[in-house]
């Protein structure tokens, strides 16, 4: 990790997890046929712009982004829930202060947005999209309400488990993550080729939040907990990365 | 060695809108900023219809080539009004646009890169980000001793990363598929 070659810093790079992750070619998503690229990855090692990345503060945040319940006169319809969780690197070390960004439907399965029109009822009351920013110890927590499932056209009577969609920045251009996170036990999984890209069932187990009696609120909400792991660092980055820049052809 | 299994990618899907634009994404510097650029282009699908729910991101060293990260070894340095990272949602014709400032090299442990800058795309019917990279076409010389662009033989998949000049910045169309498909990367 030390500073030694002539040509400038030798960084630590950052796991890659290609396991992890769904491939860009699904058949069962349908609209992935003409938005993958046909031809083989490049690789791209890893240096400083991909070992960085920006820094996002408070100022992002507006008063009641954190609470998806009170952004509005009224308060939503549905089951009010504390979503809340940490997350961490695949070394298990937190990644404090990092934007969270969430959106989701409503209670009804509608999202508030000019493309969704199947007949299920807007809330005035919701918009559906929060941010936080982790503390010390990488943690979140949203307050907002359970969403609904909903139809859509991919499949003949296709229909999406309920889940929230989550976009996160870690700390390098390389941990950036865009994931959705389901709730247990839906019966909408074994049709949902979302879920079913992911092809190892214990990382698809790892989108599924769980419930948290402990920090529900007596008389007010529900809670589910949903931990995040992004990419940590390579271990042996001086080695692997003089092999993908001077090594043979 | 891993101790924690990663959380898999899902899509951005149709309603990204929502919750990820910014007001002020486009803008990786202030507006009014002395020598900003637009970095504008197009992104396409398989068929050559253009991407019009897709979502670009930009991220990129300031004009030293440093960044404002306590991992760059040479200590973070913050540049006023300017961010270094963009974002952008395509619009109805597929384009984006991102003001900035142009990057300086970047060192790499075999010597300099050439300035450029990381963008990712996310979109509908896409489970993970693609990223590619857009370099300068004025930067000839740089550009064939950059670590990554050398490395890419054919001349024609190179030039997919490399951006058309225009009169107040740079155009770069990203084809996410097909005949001059641009070349994407494993990070």
């Amino acid at each position: 990790m030390s500073d030694t070659s002539p040509g400038g810093p030798h960084v630590p790079g950052y796991v890659r997890d290609h396991d992890t992750h769904p491939p860009l070619s699904y058949d069962g998503y349908k609209s992935t046929a003409l938005r993958h690229p046909r031809r083989p990855l490049t690789l791209l090692p890893h240096m400083l712009t991909e070992i960085t990345s920006p820094v996002l503060g408070e100022d992002r945040l507006g008063a009641h982004d954190h609470d998806l319940t009170r952004q509005h006169e009224g308060e939503p319809q549905g089951q009010r829930i504390i979503l809340h969780g940490q997350v961490r690197d695949s070394d298990g070390a937190p990644v404090p202060h990092t934007l969270v960004e969430i959106w989701q439907a409503n209670a009804a399965g509608r999202y508030r947005h000019a493309a969704d029109t199947w007949p299920a009822p807007l809330d005035p009351h919701f918009t559906g999209v929060g941010r936080v920013i982790t503390d010390a110890e990488g943690r979140y927590r949203f307050v907002t309400v359970r969403p609904g499932a909903y139809p859509w056209k991919n499949h003949q009577n296709a229909w999406r488990p309920a889940h929230i969609h989550f976009s996160l920045f870690g700390r390098a251009f390389t941990q950036r993550l865009v994931t959705q996170m389901y709730f247990p036990d839906d019966p909408l999984f074994f049709q949902d080729p979302m879920w079913l890209s992911v092809p190892d069932e214990q990382a698809r187990a790892r989108m599924l939040a769980h419930y948290d009696h402990d920090t529900t609120e007596p008389e007010w909400a529900l809670a589910y907990r949903w931990d995040i792991v992004l990419r940590g660092r390579e271990q042996t980055p001086f080695e692997s990365e003089e092999e993908v820049l001077e090594g043979d052809e | 060695m891993t101790t924690h299994p990663t959380t898999p990618s899902q899509t951005v899907g149709p309603y990204l809108h929502i919750g990820l634009p910014w007001p002020d994404g486009p803008l990786a510097v202030a507006e009014g900023t002395p020598g900003a650029i637009w970095l504008r282009g197009t992104v396409y699908d398989g068929a050559g219809a253009p991407v019009t729910d897709a979502l670009i991101e930009t991220w990129q060293a300031d004009p030293d080539g440093r960044f404002d990260h306590p991992d760059d070894p040479r200590g973070a340095r913050h540049r006023p009004g300017f961010r270094g990272f963009g974002r952008c949602p395509t619009d109805a014709e597929g384009s984006y646009a991102v003001l900035t400032l142009k990057p300086g090299p970047v060192p790499g442990p075999t010597g300099d890169q050439a300035p450029h800058v990381d963008v990712s795309v996310f979109a509908r019917g896409m489970l993970h980000r693609v990223v590619t990279r857009l370099y300068f076409p004025e930067e000839e010389r740089a550009n064939a001793q950059d670590p990554v662009l050398s490395r890419i033989e054919d001349p024609r998949a190179r030039a997919t990363l490399i951006a058309r000049q225009e009169e107040d910045g740079y155009r770069l169309d990203i084809r996410l598929q097909g005949e001059d498909e641009t070349v994407f990367f494993d990070i």
